[in-house]
């Protein structure tokens, strides 16, 4: 059975002119999205939790390793380079698919906890298979205030980089990592495929890479 | 797991005795769907439990998604600090689908509450800075959306149907 039904069964890098570009796309990007797109967000718990926990995908990058480049669409027509951000913590969290009810909890979340996430001056990026297109429907219909970048084409190529890619089921594992403004992880999580891991673990590293 | 890293104390809203055997913990918002769904469920383990068990509510709003949840953890705060804590709570709940307009302040008025300071008290965020604690504290302990439950300190992964919770939360009691 694929991790989707499982979920319904449940019931619940760049030279310098184009990193100038990419770092006022980033900063564009930060600000809220305006959309008069107006509907229910589902961060609230319409599944049941799953009791079991799932295999967990023990190859994900550790704390140490220097963070792969990537330079993936942000939009339709443009680009975001994870270098265009060095400088400042980031928050890279691949996740299956838009739309499922699980993965939206877990983007919803984070939209409603990036005020914390700012507090420490840190970016947060989602990233999934999903194209630009569908990513864009989503984060407007989700009114998301940050960029989900489309690991489309070649699929899953930067996930792959991360150890976060599921080859059976072709989708991002639910996989978290911090990167400090050097550009090297310095923490690293990856939860079981229909767990909504929270924002705890997050908050708590970028408390340790300020301390 | 996640656990709860803010303590249950006295700044706390809670019901029961403080040395009950089981505490439980919602970390809630006052439009959420969910929560309104598990708030006749709750009072009914409270009544199953009794003396065993404290019910402590704290403020999780989901601002971007629901527009009045953040008015309505204000109110309920402004309420507390005139002892009407609890009331508030359960009134906000009976009434969530019809939040807007002046209801808060209708609301506020059946508890003998001054609708103009509580309007006041909602212009100058006053209560602001309390919500945001909760919603901090919440974020640090791993709340992944809303309702969610810790029993004893641990988050409740599980659904939060009556016999689930009854279920779990007797897990907690020592056998005679």
């Amino acid at each position: 059975m694929s991790w989707a039904l499982k979920l319904e069964g449940r019931q619940r890098d760049v030279d310098g002119a184009e990193r100038k570009s990419n770092r006022q796309l980033a900063s564009a990007l930060m600000k809220p999205i305006k959309t008069h797109f107006r509907s229910a967000v589902a961060l609230e718990k319409t599944v049941v939790r799953p009791s079991t926990q799932g295999v967990q995908n023990m190859s994900i990058l550790s704390p140490g390793s220097l963070a792969p480049s990537f330079d993936l669409p942000v939009t339709p027509d443009q680009k975001l380079s994870l270098d265009a951000l060095r400088g400042r913590p980031v928050i890279l969290a691949f996740y299956p698919a838009d739309w499922s009810p699980v993965c939206g909890d877990q983007m919803a979340l984070y939209n409603e906890v990036l005020s914390e996430f700012h507090r420490f001056h840190a970016e947060i990026l989602g990233i999934s298979v999903d194209g630009p297109w569908c990513h864009q429907a989503f984060v407007h219909d989700r009114k998301l205030r940050f960029p989900l970048l489309a690991d489309f084409e070649p699929k899953g190529a930067t996930a792959k980089k991360y150890g976060a890619y599921r080859d059976v089921e072709g989708v991002c594992e639910r996989a978290l990592f911090v990167i400090d403004g050097a550009g090297v992880i310095r923490w690293s999580y990856c939860s079981p495929v229909a767990i909504n891991p929270g924002a705890d673990g997050i908050i708590e590293a970028l408390e340790q890479l300020r301390a | 797991m996640a656990h709860l890293r803010i303590p249950v104390g006295p700044e706390d809203h809670t019901q029961g005795k403080t040395d009950a055997l089981i505490t439980l913990v919602e970390y809630g918002d006052y439009q959420c769907p969910h929560c309104g769904r598990a708030y006749p469920i709750v009072k009914a383990v409270q009544k199953h439990f009794g003396d065993r068990l404290r019910f402590v509510f704290r403020n999780f709003p989901l601002q971007e998604a629901h527009p009045w949840a953040e008015a309505a953890a204000e109110t309920a705060e402004f309420a507390a600090a005139e002892g009407k804590f609890w009331p508030m709570h359960d009134l906000l709940f009976e009434n969530q689908n019809r939040f807007g307009g002046e209801l808060f302040a209708r609301l506020g008025s059946q508890l003998g509450l001054n609708p103009r300071s509580l309007q006041q008290a909602l212009d100058d965020g006053l209560f602001a800075e309390r919500v945001r604690h909760d919603f901090s504290g919440g974020v640090r302990s791993g709340v992944n959306g809303t309702p969610t439950f810790f029993i004893n300190g641990q988050r409740h992964d599980r659904d939060f149907e009556f016999d689930t919770l009854v279920e779990t939360l007797s897990l907690h009691i020592p056998r005679k």
